[in-house]
C-alpha cells in the first residue's frame, strides 16, 4: 500500500512540474503585448516602456519562470496586472463560487445518476430501462449552455422564481445556494446522463460475472446479489468518471459562468485571457491542474479502498 | 373590526406607496468590468463608465450633449497669447476621505500624468503643459509650451481627473475622488457599489445607492433585463432584441450616438492602398446602409468622414463615397487592377467588426477584391495591426472624442502621410477663435474624405435599455460614462 501511494505521489509531482513548464511556455507565446493592451491605442512609447518595466515584462523568460514557480511554492502567486490585487486574493474570492458550484453539480449528478443507473441495470430491457436510457441519450446530446438558456427562459424570465444570474455572496447562504441552483442543474444533467450510462453498463458487466452466479447459488436473491456485490464492484469505473467530472465541472464552468454572470474561476480566466493578464491566467490554470491531479490522486486512493487487489499489488 | 381592517389596509397602502415613491437605488449593467479603478492609469473604457463624474471629477467636464463645462474649476482666464490658463477652483471641495481638494492636488494630478514614469494612457492630453504653478490654495496656473485650442476639452477627459497624493497608492482598488458618489464595494467579477456622497460640494445626487453589474454575454444581458435583475443596461450588446424591449411597456429604449467613428481602415503605405484610386474604389464598393442594417440591425448614423455627426462642426461628405460598384470597377481598372487583387481584412472582436467584415468582404468580392478575413483578439489586434501595421484592411470604431488629429500622425497605424493636412492640424491646435476653428475643422474633414484615407462607415450607436420610470440617463456617450448624478425615478 505504501509503495502504491509513493508511486502515485511521484507521478503527481512530475506531472505538476511538467504542467508548470507547459503552461508558462504556452501562455508566454500567445501573441499580444499585455502592456500595449492595457494602455490602448493612444499610448506613447515611453508610457509603454514605463508600464512594461513596472510589470517586470522586460526581464528574461527563464528568470520570470523561476520567479513564478518559487513564488507559488511560498504561496505568493504574484499581483494581477490589470486588477492590481494579489492573484491569491482574486482566486480566493472566485473559488468560493466555482468550488461550491462544482460540488453542488456533482452532488445533483450523483443523486440522479446512481438510482437511474441501478434501476436501469436491474430492469434490463424493461420499460424503466428503456425510458431511462432514452432520457440519458437526450441528456448526453444536449449542450449544457443551451440547457442553461432554457432554464433561464423558463425559471427566471417566465416564472420569475430565480434571478437570471449573479451571485449575492455567502453572507446570505440561502440566497447564495439559490443563485447557484440553475447553474448547477445546467451543469449536472448532462453529467448525470453520462454517469447513469456508465453505472448501468458497469453493473451489467458485473452482473454477468461468475461471482454473482456463486452468490445467487448461495441463495441470495437477485436484488441482494446486486446490492451486496455487484454495486460495489461496479463503482471503480464510476469513480473514475466522477473524478474526471469533478475536474470538468470545476474548470469547465466557463461558459455556464458567463451565461449566469457568476464571479467564478472560469469567468476570471476568460476575462484574464482577453485582457492578457498572463500572471492570473498562469496561476489559475496551474491551480486547476493541481486540483485535477490531486483529485486523480484521491481517485487512485479510492480505487485501493474499493478494490483490495490494488493494495497488495507491488 | 371593519374599522381595524380599513386601518390596516390603509397603512399597508401607505407603506407600499412610500416604498414605491422612495425608490432611491439603481442597478445598472454594462458589458465590461473595469480591470481596476484608476482612470489615470489605463485605457479601459469601463473604468470611466463606472467612475466618470460619479466618483472622479476634473477641472472641466463633458455634459451629455458633448459640451465642455466647468467642473472643479468654477472659472478660468486665458492669457492673450493663449499660453497661460489660470483656473479658479471651487471652495469647500473635499475628497471622499475627508481631505481638502485644493490647488496642490491639481498640480499633483497634472504633474503626475505628464511625468516620465507616468502610465497615463492618454499622456498626449498633457503634452503641451510646460508648467503647473500653485498661485494660492484656490488658484492654479497652467502654462503651455504652445497654444492649444483643445486644452479645456482635454482637461474634461476621464484620464485628466483630479486625484489626491494621500490616496493615490490605493486608487486602483479604492478610488477616492470628489464626485457625488463615493465608492463602497467591489465584488470582482460580479458588482461594484456606490453610495451618495452626503458632503458633496455641488448639487447632491437623487439616488442613494447605485450598483453596477457586468454582463458581456448577449443572451445573459437579455435575460437580466427581462427578469428585471437590472434597472438599466447601458451599451446593450444584442441590438437584435431592442424591438422586443421597445414593444414592452415595462421598458424604454434609448439609442444614442457615441464618439465612435467606425471605419474600414486601409494601410495607406502598403500597395495597392498607397494609390488613392484604389482607396476610392474600395470606398465606392461598400454600401454603408446594408452594413448598418446587417451588422448593427439598423442602429448607426452613416458618416462620410472621420467626425461625429452630432458635433456642430460636422460636414456631411457622404456623397463623396456613395455606393457605386460600377464606378469602383472602373477606378480599379484605371489603377491597373482590372482583375482585382487580394488583401487581408483583420477584424477585432466587437460584433460591428465581425459581422460588418463578412458583409464588406462580400461587397468587395463583387468588384473583384478578395479580402481574406482573419479574426483577432484585441491584444493581437493591437500588436499586429495597430503597432505592427501588418494589415491591408481592418474595421474598427475610433471611440476617442475629437480624434481627427490622428490623421496628422504618419506613424498612426493607417499611415496617412499628408504634409498639408499636418500643417492644417498645427494651425488648428494653435487657434482658439471658435469661428476659425470651425472652418479649419471643415477643411480637415473634407481633405481626408476626398483623399479616401479610410472607408467611412457609420457612427457607432449606443443602445440603452432602461425601466420605464427611470429619467436622466445620458442618451449619447460623448465620453465613456454612465453619469448617475442626474438620474431620478419618476413616481
Amino acid at each position: 500500500m505504501i509503495r502504491y501511494i509513493a508511486s502515485r505521489l511521484l507521478s503527481l509531482t512530475l506531472s505538476l512540474i511538467a504542467a508548470s513548464i507547459v503552461i508558462f511556455a504556452v501562455i508566454e507565446v500567445i501573441p499580444g503585448d499585455p502592456a500595449a493592451f492595457m494602455l490602448g491605442v493612444n499610448a506613447r512609447p515611453d508610457t509603454l516602456l514605463a508600464l512594461r518595466d513596472q510589470m517586470g515584462l522586460n526581464d528574461p523568460l527563464p528568470l520570470r519562470y523561476f520567479a513564478w514557480v518559487t513564488g507559488m511554492l511560498t504561496g505568493d502567486f504574484g499581483i494581477s496586472w490589470t486588477y492590481k490585487t494579489p492573484v491569491a486574493e482574486l482566486v480566493n474570492d472566485r473559488i468560493w463560487v466555482s468550488l461550491p458550484l462544482a460540488i453542488y453539480a456533482l452532488f445533483l449528478s450523483t443523486i440522479i445518476a446512481f438510482p437511474a443507473g441501478i434501476i436501469a441495470a436491474s430492469r434490463r430491457g424493461g420499460m424503466g430501462d428503456v425510458s431511462i436510457m432514452g432520457a440519458t441519450q437526450l441528456g448526453v446530446a444536449i449542450p449544457n449552455f443551451w440547457f442553461a438558456m432554457i432554464l433561464v427562459l423558463i425559471f427566471a424570465i417566465k416564472l420569475r422564481w430565480f434571478s437570471a444570474g449573479g451571485f449575492p455572496g455567502w453572507d446570505t447562504p440561502l440566497l447564495a445556494i439559490k443563485s447557484l441552483t440553475l447553474p448547477a442543474i445546467a451543469l449536472a444533467l448532462p453529467q448525470a446522463a453520462i454517469l447513469a450510462r456508465v453505472m448501468r453498463s458497469s453493473l451489467l458487466d458485473n452482473l454477468g460475472e461468475d461471482y454473482i452466479r456463486t452468490a445467487r447459488a448461495k441463495g441470495l436473491t437477485r436484488r441482494q446479489a446486486l446490492w451486496r456485490h455487484a454495486v460495489r464492484n461496479a463503482l471503480i469505473p464510476v469513480l473514475t468518471i466522477i473524478g474526471l467530472q469533478f475536474s470538468f465541472l470545476l474548470a469547465g464552468g466557463i461558459i455556464i459562468e458567463q451565461i449566469f454572470f457568476l464571479p467564478g474561476l472560469g469567468r476570471l480566466i476568460f476575462q484574464s485571457i482577453s485582457a492578457r493578464d498572463l500572471i492570473v491566467v498562469e496561476s489559475v490554470v496551474m491551480l486547476l491542474v493541481f486540483v485535477v491531479i490531486v483529485v486523480n490522486f484521491a481517485v487512485d486512493l479510492a480505487y485501493a479502498v474499493v478494490d483490495p487487489r490494488l493494495r497488495s499489488r507491488t | 373590526m371593519t374599522h381595524f381592517t380599513k386601518l390596516l389596509s390603509a397603512s399597508v397602502l401607505a407603506l407600499t406607496a412610500s416604498i414605491a415613491s422612495a425608490q432611491t437605488s439603481i442597478t445598472v449593467a454594462i458589458q465590461l468590468e473595469p480591470p481596476n479603478l484608476d482612470p489615470t492609469g489605463g485605457a479601459a473604457q469601463a473604468i470611466d463608465s463606472v467612475l466618470y463624474s460619479n466618483v472622479f471629477e476634473g477641472l472641466t467636464r463633458f455634459m451629455a450633449d458633448g459640451s465642455v463645462v466647468a467642473g472643479l474649476a468654477q472659472s478660468w482666464e486665458i492669457s492673450d497669447d493663449g499660453l497661460t490658463y489660470t483656473f479658479m477652483l471651487h471652495d469647500g471641495v473635499t475628497f471622499h476621505d475627508g481631505t481638502t481638494m485644493d490647488a496642490e492636488d491639481v498640480k499633483f494630478s497634472l504633474d503626475r500624468a505628464r511625468s516620465d514614469d507616468s502610465i497615463n494612457a492618454q499622456k498626449g492630453l498633457f503634452a503641451d503643459i510646460a508648467d503647473v504653478t500653485v498661485v494660492d490654495p484656490l488658484t492654479v496656473a497652467v502654462t503651455l509650451s504652445q497654444p492649444n485650442g483643445m486644452f479645456l476639452f482635454n482637461m474634461a477627459w476621464g484620464d485628466a481627473v483630479i486625484v489626491a497624493p494621500e490616496s493615490i497608492d490605493t486608487i486602483a482598488s479604492n478610488p477616492i475622488g470628489t464626485g457625488a458618489f463615493t465608492f463602497t464595494d467591489w465584488v470582482q467579477g460580479d458588482r461594484l457599489e456606490l453610495t451618495r456622497n452626503e458632503s458633496y460640494w455641488g448639487q447632491p445626487a437623487a439616488l442613494e445607492t447605485a450598483t453596477f453589474r457586468f454582463i458581456s454575454d448577449p443572451t445573459a444581458a437579455f435575460a437580466a433585463v427581462m427578469a428585471e435583475d437590472v434597472d438599466a443596461f447601458v451599451g446593450f450588446p444584442a441590438p437584435e432584441n431592442l424591438p422586443q424591449f421597445e414593444a414592452d411597456p415595462r421598458f424604454q429604449v434609448l439609442v444614442g450616438n457615441t464618439e465612435g467613428e467606425t471605419i474600414l481602415s486601409m494601410n495607406n503605405k502598403m500597395p495597392p492602398f498607397d494609390n488613392v484610386l484604389v482607396r476610392q474604389a474600395v470606398s465606392l464598393a461598400i454600401d454603408r446602409q446594408s452594413i448598418i442594417d446587417g451588422a448593427m440591425f439598423g442602429y448607426g448614423t452613416p458618416i462620410g468622414t472621420h467626425f461625429a455627426p452630432h458635433n456642430p462642426d460636422y460636414v456631411d461628405l457622404i456623397a463623396n463615397s456613395t455606393y457605386n460598384p460600377q464606378r469602383a470597377r472602373e477606378l480599379l481598372a484605371e489603377a491597373g487592377f482590372a482583375d482585382g487583387f487580394t488583401t487581408t481584412l483583420k477584424l477585432p472582436p466587437p460584433s460591428y467588426a465581425r459581422r460588418g467584415g463578412e458583409i464588406i468582404a462580400s461587397q468587395l468580392r463583387d468588384v473583384g477584391i478578395t479580402a481574406e478575413i482573419s479574426n483577432l483578439e484585441w491584444a493581437q489586434w493591437i500588436e499586429e495591426v495597430f503597432n505592427g501595421k501588418d494589415f491591408g484592411l481592418s474595421i474598427v470604431s475610433h471611440t476617442e472624442p475629437m480624434d481627427i488629429g490622428i490623421y496628422a500622425d504618419p506613424e498612426y497605424y493607417f499611415q496617412y502621410d499628408n504634409p498639408e493636412f499636418q500643417a492644417l492640424m498645427d494651425t488648428l491646435n494653435a487657434t482658439t477663435d471658435p469661428t476659425t476653428r470651425s472652418a479649419l475643422l471643415a477643411d480637415a474633414q473634407t481633405t481626408i474624405s476626398e483623399d479616401y484615407v479610410n472607408g467611412y462607415l457609420f457612427q457607432l450607436a449606443v443602445p440603452t435599455v432602461a425601466k420605464a420610470g427611470l429619467n436622466g440617463l445620458w442618451l449619447n456617450q460623448p465620453t465613456a460614462a454612465v453619469d448617475l448624478t442626474g438620474v431620478t425615478w419618476s413616481e
